[in-house]
């Protein structure tokens, strides 16, 4: 068989496979799906007022297991999905030496305030109207829940409605670590 | 006492004032060109409109102001998001495949095409060089067929 023969049988259709490949690939990754550089580094510290008025700072929370919700009134359906299952997790938790943290990113007050006076969270909530603390989180979307543990350090990035398996998981994971 | 804390804060601004560094607001464009915006679909810090790109883009001026490089800006988005914030991929590592691979392909397809048209072209030149070898009995036959065809 003459080279150009060789290359019209085989090699034309042979090019398809790589193609193939990269397709099938392609398909089968959530391209929403991006994996977090934070995970196993420091939690960037931040203070912020709560819609209560008091301050609240991470660096003052250290030794504890810290789970950090950004949310907003306007995330429906997965926001006002997952609001019961951590104020479940928080009270469950909170005497174990867990601490829930809700911020509240790229909200207005009013709607803000609703929101947490449906779901009667009894957790602090801070708003975030600058932003820089959901980018210091690398968050690009609502809600994701950061796992912190007693060392201050991130654990778990959750994107998505938290839900009650999920929250458990990590809070009895990081609970009985030392710290 | 009101009149020492209005003071003590005047110093306080000025000091800030001082400190901060000039922004540019070109540089803040230029950088948030450069950066994904986190909540859009392929769109630039710069060109979106959404609440978010503005929050980023008043970040990159924040840390403009407080002397941090374009470098040291970009460093800082990397760090949070990782290289998926960076609308166009670094061009080191594995990402360099990206930059150089379409240029081998269109190479290699350009070599590929050019190989092609010079054996194409040179087939039928040769064929015309050898003619077919006909037998004595052929050719005496063809000649006694055309001839019968004139004299019809």
């Amino acid at each position: 068989m003459s080279p150009g023969r060789v290359l019209t049988r085989w090699l034309i259709p042979l090019a398809v496979v790589p193609l193939l490949v990269l397709l099938g690939y392609g398909f089968r990754t959530d391209p929403k799906v991006i994996p977090s550089p934070l995970i196993d580094r420091p939690a960037a510290p931040f203070t912020l007022k709560t819609f209560d008025g008091s301050p609240i700072a991470l660096t003052a929370l250290r030794g504890k297991v810290v789970v950090v919700n950004f949310w907003a009134s306007w995330c429906y359906p997965a926001c006002y999905e997952e609001a019961p299952v951590l104020e479940r997790g928080w009270r469950a938790y909170k005497d174990r030496g867990l601490v829930m943290v809700g911020i509240n990113i790229q909200d207005k007050e009013a709607p803000a305030r609703k929101f947490l006076a449906q779901f009667g969270h009894t957790f602090p909530n801070a708003p975030d109207p600058a932003g820089r603390v959901s980018v210091d989180y690398g968050v690009y979307g609502v809600p994701e829940t950061f796992f912190i543990d007693r060392d201050g350090r991130v654990r778990y990035k959750h994107v998505g409605a938290v839900t009650d398996e999920i929250f458990k998981a990590q809070a009895e994971k990081l609970l009985g670590e030392r710290p | 006492m009101k009149r020492a804390l209005a003071a003590g804060w005047l110093v306080l601004a000025g000091l800030g004032l001082a400190a901060a560094v000039p922004v540019n607001e070109d540089t803040v464009l230029e950088i948030g060109a450069q950066l994904r915006c986190v909540v859009c679909q392929n769109l630039s810090v710069a060109d979106s409109p959404s609440e978010t790109a503005r929050q980023m883009r008043e970040i990159i001026r924040e840390r403009l102001a407080a002397g941090d490089s374009p470098e040291q800006v970009m460093a800082y988005f990397v760090e949070k998001y990782g290289l998926w914030i960076l609308l166009s991929p670094p061009k080191q590592g594995f990402n360099l495949l990206v930059w150089v691979v379409p240029f081998i392909a269109l190479g290699a397809g350009l070599v590929f095409v050019v190989v092609l048209i010079r054996r194409w072209s040179r087939r039928p030149g040769a064929a015309a060089a050898k003619p077919p070898r006909v037998d004595a009995a052929t050719r005496a036959r063809i000649h006694r067929e055309m001839d019968e065809m004139d004299h019809r």
